[in-house]
Formats: structure tokens, sequence, C-alpha cells
């Protein structure tokens, strides 16, 4: 176990802005929106002091902050941005672009809820809208996951196998400005960690000229679209190759799902980012009062861990799903395909779908208690979605 | 040391400026030449052209996988974010610069981003306008062919009033598009260290030399390139350049540049003809010059035209020697 | 026609991983009308190779100067803008004295 030697309390934000001056990308375009805007902010005040060597593109639009870093990554350069909700949103078809282009950006979302109407509060709307564009998704509950998930995610990025861009989300607010003790890792071992950038096909290469983005009609688009199915088949493996290495370097274990107290557990309950912490709170509540209950939390949403889910799933009494997003006219996005991954195991547990905290309302340990206790008295309903905090 | 045409030849009698044989842009197209003489210029001054194109005619015709008429790096992104996508390409360059990671130090980058009227004046203004407040050196060159010609010609903020376009066809109660084209030159100039040119491949010389100046200008330029569609300005195959001349005697296109404030005339045309000739010679105005209000609209336009040129002279005069910074 | 490559086999990212490869697509058969070249007649002006919008005027140097050679009608897609803007072809002259003269393709055999 290596020695903690720098722990501090920081903000969410300041412990991904931390782990970007570790990287120390080659380039970073970026534009503020709450709550991601601290990240780029102390980014930027590390770029101003000459704590990293980083070429920062104070862009005009989120929409040019995606523009430009696939064009810079397509370059040749490691290249960063962050962003949140409607940000995201506007860089909308660019995101499906970078991935397309298989270009290994990595890009922290601090989630917030999607206008409109406008809101600038915690909610998954804006991560989920881009759950099919082709990034790898991963998950932080809190602000060391975050920092720890930022530098695995360039790795996994630029794998050979891989060469997909990544999100790394982190609930807006709660992690982005909750204050919390995180444990970083030296400088130099995050140098060696990331190493150097790995380039394929880089544009600057001027000997050997290359075309990015070309008109891609039927004869060639679907074999593209397969090549992209294929590299999301290694995600999972080379994450956990990675995690591994980051265990030996920080002591820190990652996986494809953090799994709290399941092994004997009858109901499970699924959750993303910082409400598994409130989760594994209640968990240990109902265990004293005797139930056996426990948590699953994806470390990774895409690709989706339907076989891992399955194994830890299958025979349990029943399963809830919490979702911080709603999909309107189809069921929440992790219900949804919790439940298709369920349809084919051959003990199938109860399923219940809540959707909470819609806009950043708040999460209470009373409504996770309902939603458990609701599963106890076998009152769930697997084609019905319910709602936690909501008034009627 | 300003370029000629025998020297040109001379250099690329055996290899392909950048942009090579085999794309589908329709004949007669000025497109590729506007793209041909830019490249053409950089590379025989010795620059090493890195290519950024908006979704467009000359994007989609030279690039359909696997084929590829580009001979530099070339990038596409999307329609409305050439500048911004160069602008991140640019800026790799200087970050692996400075980190020791370019494959060829020793050569001459230039950075270019070509888009068409609507990525430009319509939909790419944004980025294009955020990329030159920032710095960043690259030459973006407008091709203008005053309308969404890829799509179908449909009318973009270039389309001269009259013109038949899909989206705003003349019709028996409407006269199609009345107002006037969007003054880029000026919304670009309008941005500070700035180097701005308007350019006709029927004039090679003068295209030449502003291409040079762009490349040596400390910091980005803006050219725009008047790039008559042989296709929807119902024109025969072999017009680009007739068109294109016609367009500079009537004032319709002043060629003319604006470097830090200073605006300089560089193609005199001691009197103007009528634009009407222009619109004339082209079929896409057929339906305007049925109308019984055509000459009113033709009148509207060559006024606009007169006083912009009389502008032009003035504002020559007034910032002679007179640089903002 | 490049033979249709599977999904293992192509570059990732769509990217065309090699320059040029326009230059196998033959655009030539899209010609409706042919420029001939008088070699006779031409002042190597190279205004025909200047404006080409498909590069199909071949040129070489001679003497450290550029001569016309004539036209690659694997390329040349017929729009006459090399005839419209050459010296030595407009309208006016007869077409013996001229350096390019365009005819319909139907006369061709090849
Ligand atoms: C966001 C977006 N909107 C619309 C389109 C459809 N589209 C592609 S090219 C084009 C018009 C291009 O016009 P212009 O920039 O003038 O180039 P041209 O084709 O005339 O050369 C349009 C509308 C698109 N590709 N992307
Ligand atoms: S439609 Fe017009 S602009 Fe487009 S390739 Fe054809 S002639 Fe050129
Ligand atoms: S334009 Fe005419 S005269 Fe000039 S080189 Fe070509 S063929 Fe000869
Ligand atoms: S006809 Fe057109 S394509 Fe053919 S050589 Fe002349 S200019 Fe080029
Ligand atoms: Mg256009």
């Amino acid at each position: 176990m290596p020695e903690v030697k720098n722990r501090q309390a920081v903000t969410g934000a300041q412990a991904i802005a931390n782990a970007m001056r570790q990287i120390n990308p080659d380039v970073v375009a970026a534009y503020p929106i709450t709550p991601q805007t601290p990240v780029v902010e102390y980014f930027a005040q590390y770029v101003a002091d000459g704590a990293v060597d980083t070429e920062m593109i104070p862009v005009e639009s989120e929409h040019s902050a995606m523009s430009a870093v696939v064009g810079a990554a397509a370059a040749g350069a490691r290249a960063m941005t962050a962003t949140a909700a409607n940000g995201l949103a506007l860089m909308h078809e660019i995101v499906y672009i970078a991935a397309s282009s298989r270009l290994p950006i990595v890009m922290p979302v601090a989630n917030r809820a999607l206008s409109g109407p406008i809101n600038i509060h915690c909610d998954h709307s804006d991560a989920m809208a881009e759950r099919d564009s082709g990034w790898i998704q991963l998950w932080a509950e809190n602000a060391q996951e975050a920092y720890d998930l930022t530098l695995i995610a360039v790795r996994l990025g630029e794998h050979e196998d891989v060469r997909l861009p990544v999100m790394v989300n982190f609930d807006g607010f709660i992690i982005s400005h909750g204050v919390e003790v995180v444990d970083f890792l030296d400088d130099e071992v995050v140098k060696k960690f990331v190493g150097e950038p790995k380039v394929k096909y880089p544009l600057l290469d001027v000997n050997n000229p290359v075309t990015y983005g070309p008109l891609d009609l039927y004869d060639y688009y679907f074999e593209h679209k397969r090549q992209q199915i294929e590299a999301m088949k290694h995600v999972k493996r080379v994450f956990k190759e990675i995690a591994e290495e980051f265990e030996k370097i920080s002591g820190r274990k990652y996986d494809i799902l953090d799994k709290y107290k399941v092994d004997d557990a009858e109901y499970i309950m699924i959750a993303l980012g910082s409400t598994a912490g409130t989760v594994k709170y209640t968990v240990d509540l109902l265990r004293e009062q005797g139930h056996k209950v426990g948590l699953v939390k994806p470390w990774i949403f895409r690709p989706f861990p339907k076989k891992e889910l399955q194994e830890l799933l299958n025979g349990r009494k029943a399963v809830i799903v919490l979702d911080r997003s709603a999909s309107f006219g189809a069921e929440a996005p992790v219900y949804e395909a919790v439940k298709s991954a369920l349809y084919e195991v051959s003990d199938r547990p109860k399923l219940g779908s809540y959707v909470y905290g819609l806009g950043g309302r708040d999460i209470k340990v009373d409504h996770i208690k309902q939603a458990f206790e609701e599963a106890f008295s076998g009152n769930i309903n697997t084609d019905e979605e319910r709602y936690l905090g909501l008034r009627e | 040391m300003a370029l000629n045409i025998m020297q040109l030849a001379t250099m690329f009698a055996d290899k392909n400026p950048g942009i090579t044989q085999g794309h589908r842009l329709c004949p007669g197209c000025a497109a590729p030449n506007v793209a041909k003489f830019a490249l053409m210029t950089a590379e025989s001054l010795g620059y090493t052209p890195v290519v950024g194109l908006a979704t467009g005619c000359l994007e989609v015709s030279t690039t359909i996988f696997p084929y590829t008429a580009w001979n530099v790096p070339y990038i596409h992104n999307a329609f409305e974010n050439v500048a911004a996508t160069i602008s991140g390409v640019e800026t790799a360059y200087r970050a692996l610069a400075k980190r020791g990671r370019i494959v060829d130090p020793d050569k001459k980058y230039a950075f270019f981003a070509f888009g068409g009227d609507g990525g430009t004046y319509d939909i790419g203004l944004q980025s294009l306008s955020g990329a030159v407040e920032r710095g960043h050196k690259f030459i973006y060159i407008v091709y203008d062919n005053e309308g969404y010609m890829n799509t179908g010609n449909q009318r973009s903020g270039a389309t001269p009033p009259g013109s038949q376009t899909t989206t705003q066809p003349v019709g028996k109660k409407l006269p199609g598009k009345i107002q006037l084209k969007k003054n880029i030159v000026e919304i670009m100039a309008g941005h500070e260290n700035v180097y701005v040119a308007t350019v006709s491949t029927s004039e090679p010389m003068d295209f030449f030399k502003k291409i040079e100046k762009a490349l040596q200008f400390d910091g980005p330029a803006f050219i725009a390139a008047f790039s008559p569609c042989v296709r929807f300005w119902r024109v025969n195959d072999d017009k680009a350049v007739d068109i294109s001349k016609l367009a500079i005697e009537t004032g319709y296109w002043p060629l003319y540049e604006v470097e830090r404030g200073v605006y300089r005339i560089t193609k005199k045309v001691k009197e103007l003809k009528p634009v009407k000739e222009f619109i004339e010679a082209q079929g896409r105005f057929r339906n305007l010059l049925k109308r019984p209000d055509a000459d009113e609209i033709i009148g509207e336009l060559q006024e606009y035209i007169t006083r912009r040129w009389e502008r032009l002279h003035i504002l020559e005069e007034a910032t002679k020697d007179k640089p903002i910074r | 026609m490049a033979d249709l490559k599977g999904w293992k086999e192509l570059a990732i990212g769509g990217v065309i991983d090699k320059p040029s490869t326009a230059k196998e697509y033959q655009t030539g058969t899209w010609r409706v009308i042919r420029p001939v070249y008088k070699p006779e007649n031409c002042i190597n002006c190279m205004f025909c190779w200047l404006y080409c919008p498909d590069q199909a005027v071949e040129i070489e140097v001679v003497d450290g100067k550029p001569k016309m050679k004539g036209f690659n009608y694997y390329y040349c897609k017929g729009c006459g803008l090399c005839a419209n803007v050459c010296p030595k072809s407009n309208d006016k002259l007869p077409e013996e004295k001229r350096a390019i003269v365009m005819k319909p393709e139907t006369e061709f055999q090849d």
C-alpha cells in the first residue's frame, strides 16, 4: 500500500483540475458553465502561473471547445475539455464526431440538469443524452473517484485496442463544489502513469498526409460503425488492466462495478454517482435492522456492464434501480438497460424503477429506505416508474 | 516578390498543389481553383499547408471515402466549425513544437481553413469570429458561391437579391430574396489584428499576392474568394472566369484589402459597368428579369454597389498610412 | 473501383491513411465535349494549366520553361474553361488557328 503523502480537503472541481495539472495535456479548450466553471478557472490559473505548459484555448462556446479538441487530438495532441448540461448539449454534434473519428479526448462532465426550464443543479440528463454517442462513460461517486477516474481515463482512451473519447461524470455541485478529503498522487507518479501521449494517424505528420472526416457513404459507413462497436467491446478488459496498475500506485481499487455488501444481499439497489454514498449509508442502517441489502454502483455505464450485472443480479429477490434522469415516453435509462440485461438470466429478480433528484432535488436516506421497503413488502412492479421526493 | 504563372507552372509541372485530380466537383466549378491558387502560393513560398474544410461542395466532392483528392494533411469536422477545428490543430502545433514532438520541425507550417459561404457567413460565423478574435495564425478562405450549393442551391446570407434559390424562390407573388448580401469583409475587418481581402481567380496575380501577404501577416487572415457555381448560377461550364471578371468590372465584387484598418483597393476600375450586365449573364436571375419589379430591384442593387464603391475610395483615402495598431 | 474492404481491414476513425487516392478515380467519363490541343498554335502561356479545375492539362519543363503537352483525358471533364481562357482560342479565331478546339465526345472512338 503506497503511503499517502498528499491528503487535502478540496472540492471535486479542484481535484479534477489538479488531475489535469498533473496530466499536463498538450491542449485544453474549454468554455465555462456552472457547475463545471471552477474546473476551467483552476486550470486557467495553473496555465497562467506556469504550473503546466498546456496550450489553453479560451473558446467562444462549447461547440467550439469540442471542435477544437477534435482538431487538436487529430493533430496528435493529448487534448481535454470539460463541460456540463447545456454545454454538453451544444457540443452534441461534435461529441459524435469525436467518437467516430476515434479521438481519445478526455472530458470531465459536472452533471447538471438539461434545460428547460433552465436549472443549474445536479441530475444526469446531460450525460444520458450522450449515452449512445460512442463515448466511454465513467461515473464518479466523490471527489476522490473523480480525480482517480480522470487519470485512468487518459490511459483508457488512448489504448491501442480502444481509441475512444472518455467522459468522466461527476455530480454537479454535490461533487464539484462539495469539499472532501482527497488523496493525491505525486506529480511524478502521475506523469509516469499517464505516460507520453499515444497517437494514431497524426494530422501533423506532414510527411504522411492523412484525411480526417471524409464523406462516408453506404459503402463504408457501416464498416466504420462496426469498428466502433468492436472498440467498445475491449473497454472493460482494458479498464481492468489499467485499474490494476492504478491500484499499485494508489492503493485504490477500481472495477467495472463497485459492489457494496452484495455477497449475501437479497435486495440490491443500483445507482450512479454521488447518490451511491447515501445508499451505502442506508444499506448499513438497514443491515443493522437485519435486512440483507446491498448496492451496486457502475463505474462504467458505457460500455454497459451487462455481463457483470447479469452474473451479480441473477437469483436475487429484487433489484431497485435509481435513475437521476427521465426518458420521456420510455423507461429511465439505467433501469431500461438493467431490465433488458436481466431478460437473459435464469432466475430473474423482481424489479423496481425509481426516478429521483431531477434538477438537483435532494435525495434523502428516507427516500432510499422507502424504495427498499417497497421491495421488501413485494410492493414493486417491473412495469411501473416511481418517483422519490416528488410532490403529488 | 510576387509570384507569376510561369514560375508556378515550372514548380508544379509534375506535382499536385495540395488538391489533386479525381475530385468530383462539377465540370468548370471555381472552388477547386480557389484551393489550388491558395495552396500553390503557400507551397511555392516554402510553406507546408495543413488544411481544414467545412462541409460543402469542396469538402464532399474531394473526400468520398476511400478517395481523397488531397495530398496534404486534411481535416473535415462539421459544417459550422472549421475555424474552431483548425484553431485546435494550430494550437496543437504550438503545443507539440514546444514539447519537441513535431515530426518535421524545420518545415514552415501554414494552416488553412476553407468554407463555403454557408459555412462562413451563416452557420460558421461564430466559430470563425472566435478563432480570429483569439488570434490563431491561420488563413480562412471562404469560397463564395452565394448559396448552399452542395445541398441543391438554397439561400444563404451571401445570396444576392433576385437570385433563384429553392428556399426563397422567385415566385408569382414574392420576388425571392430581396436582402442584400451580408458584407462579410466588413464583419471580419471589424476584428482586430486581422488581414482581410477579397480575391477572384480571374485576377490570379492579385490572388497570389494576397495569399502571400496573409501567410506573412502576424495573425489570422480572412480571404473572401468569389467562386462562381456554374451549376446553380445557370451559366455554361466554361464561364467561371468570365463571370468573375464581370463581377469585378461592375463593382459587384470589388477587389480590396483591409490590413489593420487600412483599406486598399487592389483593382481600380475606371468606370463600373452596370450591374445589370452581371445579372443578365446568369440564368439564376432569369425569373427576376421576368418580373415587373425587376428594374426596381436591380436599381436598388446598383445604387448600393455604386455607393459602396465610392465609400471604399473614401475609406482608402481616409485610412491611408493610418493603421489602428 | 477499389475493392470493398471489410471492417477489420480498414483504418479506424474513417481516416484515409494515404494521400491522393482520388487520383485513381476517373472523372474523364463525365465528358461530353473534349478539348483538342493544337500545339502549332500554342504560345505556352499556361493559362489553360492554371485554370483547369481538374488539373487535366499536362505540362513539362523544357529548358527551364513550362510547355503545354496536352490533355489528360482520364480526368478532363470537358468543361471548356481551358479553351475559354486560352488567348489563342477565342470564338473569333477560325478553328484552324486555335490552340484548343472543343469537340463533341461523339467524334472520338476511344
Ligand atoms: C449542422 C448542419 N446543418 C445543415 C447541414 C446540411 N448542409 C451541408 S452542406 C450545406 C450547405 C453548404 O453551403 P456552403 O457552405 O455555401 O458550401 P457550398 O456547398 O455552397 O460549397 C448544408 C446546408 C449540415 N451538414 N450540418
Ligand atoms: S454545385 Fe456549384 S459549387 Fe458545387 S461543385 Fe457544382 S458548380 Fe461547384
Ligand atoms: S492557354 Fe492556349 S496558348 Fe496558353 S498554353 Fe494553353 S493552349 Fe497554349
Ligand atoms: S475541358 Fe475543363 S477539365 Fe478538360 S482540360 Fe479543359 S479545363 Fe480541364
Ligand atoms: Mg455556397
